[in-house]
Order: C-alpha cells, then sequence, then structure tokens
C-alpha cells in the first residue's frame, strides 16, 4: 500500500476501491485457502456493495479502507461459520516450511493468478480482474474482446485454481525465479496492451499501463521479488509510460515520437526509469526487458528526436533481434539503422522479411517502408506503401496519423 | 426555514457487473451532493434503512400483531432517507432535483409539520 493510500478522514483516494481489491481479496484468500478465490472475491463485492449502499447516506468513514476490509473479512467469517467446519479448517493452517510468504498479500495473490498451471491469456484475465480490480466489462473493453469470452477466461482460471488445490504461497527459492518471470511476462502483457495504441478506450487503456507500473513497483520493492529483471521491467514501464502524456495532441491525434513535444514528457517516471535501469543491471542474467529498457533510455535522454543515438539504438535492437527473433524487432531495428546509418542499409535489412506472413498484415511494415522510401526521394513508392498501411491500420487515430503523412509527400 | 424529509426509493447503483471503479464514482457523486447541500446550509442529516428485513405492527396494545416486512418490491422500499431545511417546497425540490439517486431510483419530498 502506498503511503496516504488510506486518504485523509472520510476522503476516498482516486481508484482507492480498484486499488484496495488486491490486498483485501489477498488477505481473505489467506483466510479462506487459495481453493476459495471466488467465495472471497464474493465477498470483497459484498464489502463494496455495501459501501455503495451505505457511504451515499452516512457519508465516507473516517478509513475507508480499513472499512473495507472489516467488512469483507466480517462476511468471510460469517461464511465460515455457516459451511461445516471440517474442510476449511486444514486450509487455515500455518503454509508448508518449503514455501515462503512473501508478507504482502497482493504480491501473494499475483502469483496466484499467474500460475504456470493457468494458460497465459487466463493468468492475463485473471490478473486484470481479481488484481487490478477491472470488472469484466472493463477488461473486455480494453480488449475489444467479447464481455462472455473474458468471463469464460476468469471462470474457467478460477475452477483450475479450485479443482487442482493450487497453492497460495509462493514457491521458495528454485522455484522462485521461473514463478516471477511469469507474473512479470503478465505484467510485460498488461502493459503493452495498454500502451499501443490499437484498440479499446484510451482512459481504460492508461489505467492498465498506471497498474502495470505500479505492481512491477510492487515487486521490485520487496526484498524476495526484486531480482534484476525485476527492476529491468519497471525500468521499461516507467520510461515508456514517462511519454504517454506527449502521445495524443490537442485534437486527440495521435503524435510520432518525433513530433512529440518532449517537455511534456513525465520527468518523475523517466527519473525512476533510469534508477531501475542501473538496478536491473546488478545481475549476470540478461533479459529481453533489460535490452527494451535500454532502447527506453535512449529516447528518454535524447533531448530531440535529432539528438538519439541511433547506432546505440541499432546496437541495442540487435540484441534484442539475437535473444528474441522476430520480425517486428527487425523492423524497428531497420528504423534505427535508417538514422545510424541510411535509408538504404535499412531496407537492405528489411529484404530477408519482406514475405513474412508476420508482417503481412502488420501496417506499421509498409509505414515504415513509405518512411524509408520517402527520405530516398521516391514518393511514388512511399505514396503506394502508405495506402497499403492505411487499409491495414486498425484504429482511426493511426489511419488519420498515416493520412497525414500521406499529405505531406511531395 | 422549513424542514423536509427526502425519502429514496431503490439502493443506490446495483446493476450486475458494476465495477470497483464504477462504485467508487457513484459514491462520489453523492457524496459531492451531500457536501454541496451541507455547504449551502440545508443539509441536516441522512441515513440509510437496513435492506431486506422490517416489522409491521397492526392493532393496539394487546391485539397487535407483528409481521415481517414489508415485502414490497425493490422500487416500493425506502432505502434511506435525507432530512434538509429549505424555504419551501420549490426549494426542496430543486435541492432533490440535483440528487445522483434519481438515476437510480424515485425521490419522495415531504415537508415537516412544524409543531409550534
Amino acid at each position: 500500500m502506498r503511503p496516504g493510500e488510506h486518504g485523509a478522514a472520510g476522503e476516498m483516494v482516486d481508484h482507492l476501491f480498484r486499488r484496495q481489491h488486491a490486498p483485501i481479496l489477498g488477505a481473505l484468500v489467506r483466510m479462506l485457502g487459495s481453493s476459495h478465490l471466488a467465495l472471497a472475491e464474493e465477498c470483497v463485492q459484498d464489502a463494496f456493495v455495501r459501501a455503495l449502499q451505505t457511504w451515499p447516506f452516512h457519508g465516507i468513514p473516517p478509513n475507508p479502507a480499513a472499512w473495507l476490509t472489516l467488512v469483507a473479512k466480517r462476511r468471510a467469517f460469517d461464511r465460515l461459520r455457516r459451511r461445516a467446519p471440517a474442510p476449511v479448517k486444514g486450509e487455515v493452517a500455518a503454509p508448508p516450511a518449503s514455501e515462503l510468504s512473501l508478507g504482502d498479500d497482493t504480491l501473494e495473490l499475483i502469483f496466484l493468478c499467474c500460475h504456470p498451471m493457468l494458460p497465459p491469456d487466463a493468468q492475463l484475465a485473471l490478473t486484470l480482474r481479481s488484481v487490478a480490480g477491472l470488472s469484466t466489462s472493463e477488461i473486455a473493453r480494453a480488449f475489444l474482446a467479447p464481455e462472455s469470452t473474458v468471463a469464460q477466461r476468469i471462470v474457467r482460471a478460477k475452477r483450475t485454481i479450485q479443482e487442482s488445490r493450487l497453492s497460495f504461497d509462493v514457491p521458495f527459492d528454485a522455484q522462485l525465479a521461473p514463478r516471477l518471470h511469469s507474473v512479470c511476462r503478465v505484467l510485460y502483457l498488461m502493459f503493452n496492451e495498454g500502451y499501443s495504441a490499437s484498440s479499446g478506450e484510451r482512459t481504460l487503456r492508461e489505467d492498465l499501463c498506471a497498474e502495470a507500473v505500479r505492481l512491477a513497483l510492487l515487486l521490485t520493492r520487496n526484498p524476495a521479488t526484486a531480482r534484476p529483471f525485476v527492476h529491468a521491467l519497471a525500468a521499461l514501464f516507467c520510461l515508456q509510460a514517462a511519454r504517454l502524456p506527449a502521445r495524443v495532441g490537442g485534437a486527440g491525434d495521435l503524435l510520432t515520437l518525433e513530433s512529440q513535444d518532449r517537455s511534456l514528457w513525465d520527468a518523475g517516471l523517466t527519473a525512476a526509469g533510469f534508477h531501475h535501469l542501473s538496478r536491473a543491471a546488478a545481475g549476470e542474467e540478461l533479459t529481453s526487458w533489460h535490452i527494451e529498457a535500454e532502447i527506453a533510455s535512449l529516447h528518454a535522454g535524447a533531448p530531440t528526436f535529432a539528438d538519439t543515438d541511433w547506432s546505440r539504438m541499432a546496437s541495442a535492437y540487435e540484441a534484442l533481434a539475437a535473444l528474441q527473433p522476430s520480425p517486428v524487432v527487425t523492423l524497428s531495428r531497420a528504423v534505427a539503422v535508417s538514422y545510424s546509418q541510411s535509408p538504404a542499409a535499412a531496407l537492405a535489412l528489411l529484404a530477408p522479411v519482406a514475405e513474412d506472413p508476420a508482417l503481412a498484415r502488420y501496417h506499421l511494415y509498409p509505414a515504415v517502408l513509405a518512411d524509408l522510401h520517402a527520405r530516398s526521394g521516391r514518393s511514388a513508392v512511399a505514396s503506394a506503401h502508405l495506402r497499403r498501411a492505411l487499409a491495414l491500420a486498425p484504429t482511426a487515430p493511426e489511419r488519420e496519423l498515416l493520412a497525414r503523412r500521406l499529405a505531406l509527400l511531395p | 426555514m422549513k424542514q423536509y424529509f427526502l425519502f429514496l426509493y431503490e439502493s443506490p447503483g446495483l446493476s450486475p457487473g458494476v465495477s470497483p471503479e464504477e462504485m467508487q464514482q457513484i459514491i462520489a457523486r453523492y457524496v459531492a451532493w451531500r457536501e454541496d447541500v451541507a455547504a449551502k446550509g440545508h443539509m441536516l442529516g441522512g441515513q440509510k434503512l437496513r435492506d431486506g428485513e422490517g416489522r409491521v405492527i397492526r392493532g393496539a396494545q394487546e391485539k397487535s400483531s407483528v409481521t415481517d416486512g414489508p415485502f414490497a418490491e425493490a422500487k416500493e422500499v425506502i432505502a434511506g432517507f435525507f432530512h434538509i431545511q429549505a424555504a419551501g417546497y420549490d426549494q426542496a425540490v430543486e435541492i432533490a432535483r440535483t440528487c445522483p439517486h434519481l438515476e437510480f431510483g424515485t425521490i419522495e419530498v415531504r415537508e415537516v409539520e412544524p409543531t409550534g
């Protein structure tokens, strides 16, 4: 919990309910056992509904977070009392000695939601629902997915947790690192989903980014989970999120990195990003998050687009491509090379991936080709590629951005 | 100033699938309304009535019977009330009209009969 989360007497801080969902749910799951995740969620929901029904009349209690926790716990005790006492008692017992308590119910809840027994899309949906406190409708809106699909995933994930009796406790030592990687992958998906401008409601997507940042920072503050790759992930999120305020122009139009007003970048987040980047360098392990954070830091450290250290950028993308080969990484590497060397060198780099099916429907591929040809003085070729990009672009703001570029061609 | 009770029928914002964030926003709107009314010197108090149970008593003295109830439909149940003061019905209604509760249910405005 952040300092000041409780707020002053009778006041609610922004996102209090969403933020309190995880710590309260985590405490209840610890109390009831992880096989009762669904029941625990009902108790949290009951507490929120009770607040919704009474606070409008009585006003907000002096410590709203404590009020919600207390009501949810009472509800859980009531439910327990009504159940047969035997089966639940065993689960309330102390965790086996081989397992570690992180001393933070929110973190332990993330570990449960990102359990390797669950498929990745279920891990993500469950984390958004249980940890980030989003409703299925909000998740569906953020992903432009049918609400029923999201609800199904969550229901199935909860059933798996219940039937397999997955443990709430975090594995000790040797098993911790792989489990932590799976947690970080989910946060990475959450952040990217929020950061990409490809679909969904903008405010909700920015909330996704903010949640991913918050949870990654939470991981960096716990001694057991503050591994160098976790710092790398936190650095990446902070440096990327710092640019969010500059990505959209006054008329709601998307702005490219080149045309953003860099004074709008969040200096606090940028500083936090560099801090975590230095902590990330401590270990032996080099993850793709390390390299992506370095790439983000090269943008963050450049006072103007032209001042960007493009040759370091190109090397970083080369390292990323070696670690995690993908045509999309090659595309980004080509952009860096087009500035560090020449558009011709970039086009040569892209020649081998021209037929790659992963790029066939990716609007940024023809958009980059258009840029490379335009800078080489071939307007007609550039225009043809831009038209193709326009046909593939998934959202209106992206189509507008491409149309503006098309209009600017000589 | 005359005194009025605003009886609020139905509970606020209880549609299925409402998210924690939306719940907080609904509460915040009631609280803002309440504070606004209080800042203008009209708010005297408010209470939530407990859902789902009540007692109805009929008949005097030893003939009286007590039954559970009223088990009316949700929209006929008073969820809670606010006690306000206003210059007259017009102003009391004006205040009630701005209450966010009207999105979820109805409000009945009743003037308190002065004792003097």
